[in-house]
């Protein structure tokens, strides 16, 4: 764990405290465990934040699960006294439950690699010790900073259909026009491209940090053996880098699952384009357009279940590498 | 590896090297651009889209219409960021400080239990936290008996939300930052019998400025633009976020309204651009935890 931390505050709790009325009191240890003056000390900092997070993360999960559990739809009171798990059968029956299903895992899966690939390319570049470095860094990051409603708007006017730049571009070599937003067959792999366009740089960042930790006598042995660059990266430098993948993945997947801003903003509605429906989208519209609330906490806490499929072992991977 | 290490074919490599990176510019900045000049042109389709209005085509007035359109919801977004920004970041130091700097056993549970809270997907909350706010603690009924606006009760309740669903992000940042920290100085503090209230607002809190920096700029550009909280909590009207009405400009699959939209776009993200190129480093800190 926390090795060099621990081991010199348990060394420092060791020795004795001077009080300032002169007196001399044994400090408690750590391995005494629960009820050290160093914990007692320590609620008042971190309770009432954890309180409040506590209460609106897992209070409302567990509240939500209960929900989910009863038939409740419009603005009827919930009736909590016959619990079962009807929502989540009839979800497994729902068509438009399974295509959502299916796309949020097609979304999730495309989004996260292509991000990851970009990212690497475009940080392994940057890397070069090139001029400028922190103006191609900033740009390529900038996305990042932006509102999804606001690059929503940038891509609608891009994939537009007849003068967006996209369907210009491909016209020149002679394909299209398409309708990227309007075709169901479509929309989901625009969506796809718009997103890696706003998040690769996020996934830059994260390679960056991980390529500046590679000592340089790495790269200098794999040049002296004479690799070329391409095999030194592959055979060298990309091994090291599965940290930062780990954590850049985990990022990328889970917002793959969430990603409602976006599609909602691509028509200004809880209906986005016909063909990009994912399970985050869904979930919002039986719950606020079809009133379906039972349905909804249903979807949310399945949404949650893949959520903690993906966070849970990078969780504990981060608490055995000691990251925590 | 940040000292250069020539390449061999050198010269010609670089140029390649250079041409690759200023092209991803290109691929980066161009929406931006093409949005940019749609909110210049009278007539949207005048032109191609990355080409500046033709002579006598340039106009303001899409810049015009946005900006009295959205200029409710900016100041909506304003009155929401900063205090929820602010109170996030103090919520996320003072955990990360009890579970850091202050040191005992089970703390990595806690510590977990926060970290976690950063990836739920808000669509297994959504429908209690609406129920919280509408029935529970109503709260734009509450401010309605002090003479105010319900609508200023819908930005309170969604001040708290996001302040609650941020703690856990930016309590990691402050723990990453804490966790280097040299203890010698707490050491020797306590030593002298400081207290760990004393500790915390003499030591850590003036230590803490830079990451205090990076957890702002990084809180206040993920509150700025949210669209999910603020679309179920207050809802288009008159408390609505700027990020409400920009997703409602203009017919989305026409070209109708384009130059609208693109201006509005740009309006609705100024404040964010503005702090990008001021504080860009600190929010790629942010944004690498």
């Amino acid at each position: 764990m926390r090795g060099k931390l621990a081991t010199f505050v348990r060394r420092a709790l060791r020795r004795k405290r001077a009080r300032t009325d002169g007196g001399e009191v044994a400090t408690t240890s750590r391995s005494e465990g629960f009820l050290s003056d160093e914990f007692t000390s320590s609620l008042p900092y971190w309770l009432p934040p954890f309180v409040l997070m506590g209460l609106a993360v897992y209070g409302a999960i567990v509240w939500n699960f209960f929900l989910s559990l009863t038939n409740t739809t419009g603005f009827a009171v919930p009736n909590y006294a016959n619990l079962d798990f009807e929502m989540y059968t009839r979800a497994f029956g729902d068509p438009v439950f399974l295509g959502a299903l299916q796309n949020t895992f097609a979304l999730l899966i495309a989004f996260t690699l292509l991000c990851l690939v970009v990212g690497m390319l475009v940080a392994i570049l940057v890397d070069q010790g090139i001029r400028y470095e922190n103006t191609f860094r900033t740009i390529y990051l900038l996305p990042m900073a932006l509102s999804f409603v606001v690059t929503a708007q940038f891509w609608l006017w891009m994939y537009n259909e007849q003068n967006g730049l996209i369907n210009i571009i491909l016209g020149v070599v002679g394909l299209g026009p398409y309708e990227w937003i309007a075709n169901p067959q479509l929309v989901l792999g625009a969506v796809v491209f718009a997103l890696i366009w706003q998040f690769s740089g996020y996934a830059m960042v994260v390679y960056l940090a991980g390529l500046r930790a590679i000592p340089t006598e790495q790269f200098e042995a794999a040049r002296v053996d004479g690799a070329s660059t391409l095999r030194m990266y592959w055979r060298v430098i990309v091994p090291q880098l599965k940290g930062a993948t780990i954590s850049a993945s985990v990022v990328l997947m889970v917002f793959a699952l969430k990603a409602f801003d976006f599609l909602y903003s691509l028509t200004g509605s809880y209906y986005p384009p016909k063909g990009s429906d994912i399970l985050a989208t869904m979930m919002v519209r039986q719950a606020f357009v079809a009133n379906n609330r039972a349905y909804a906490a249903a979807i949310g806490i399945m949404l949650f279940a893949l959520a903690l499929v993906i966070i849970a072992p990078y969780l504990l991977y981060q608490y055995r590498a000691g990251e925590l | 590896m940040t000292d250069t290490t020539p390449l061999t074919g050198d010269s010609w490599r670089r140029t390649a090297l250079y041409a690759v990176l200023v092209l991803l510019v290109v691929f980066y900045l161009m929406p931006l651009w093409t949005g940019l000049m749609a909110s210049i042109k009278a007539d949207v389709l005048a032109t191609a889209p990355f080409l500046p209005p033709a002579p006598g085509g340039f106009t303001t007035i899409h810049w015009t219409r946005a900006a009295n359109a959205l200029a409710g919801g900016l100041m909506n977004s304003l009155i929401l960021a900063i205090p929820a920004t602010i109170l996030s970041a103090l919520l996320g130091s003072m955990a990360a400080y009890g579970l850091t700097t202050l040191d005992w056993r089970y703390q990595v549970p806690v510590l977990m239990l926060f970290i976690a809270g950063i990836f739920i997907p808000y669509q297994a909350v959504l429908i209690p936290l609406s129920k919280f706010w509408a029935s529970i603690v109503p709260i734009s009924d509450l401010v309605g008996i002090v003479g105010l606006q319900g609508w200023v009760g819908d930005l309170i309740g969604l001040i708290i939300t996001h302040v609650a669903y941020g703690i856990p992000i930016c309590t990691l940042l402050f723990r990453t930052y804490y966790k280097d920290f040299n203890d010698e100085m707490v050491e020797a503090a306590r030593i002298d019998g400081a207290t760990t209230h004393r500790i915390y607002r003499r030591i850590i809190l003036p230590l803490s400025v830079p990451m205090f920096a990076v957890t702002l700029i990084y809180q206040f550009t993920q509150i700025w633009n949210d669209l999910l909280f603020a679309l179920v909590l207050v809802g288009p009207g008159a408390g609505a976020p700027v990020t409400v009405p920009l997703s409602q400009l203009g017919a989305s699959l026409s070209e109708v309204g384009f130059g609208i939209r693109m201006a509005g776009a740009f309006v609705a993200a100024l404040p964010t651009i503005i702090v990008y190129v001021l504080f860009g480093e600190q929010f790629a800190k942010g944004v690498a935890t």
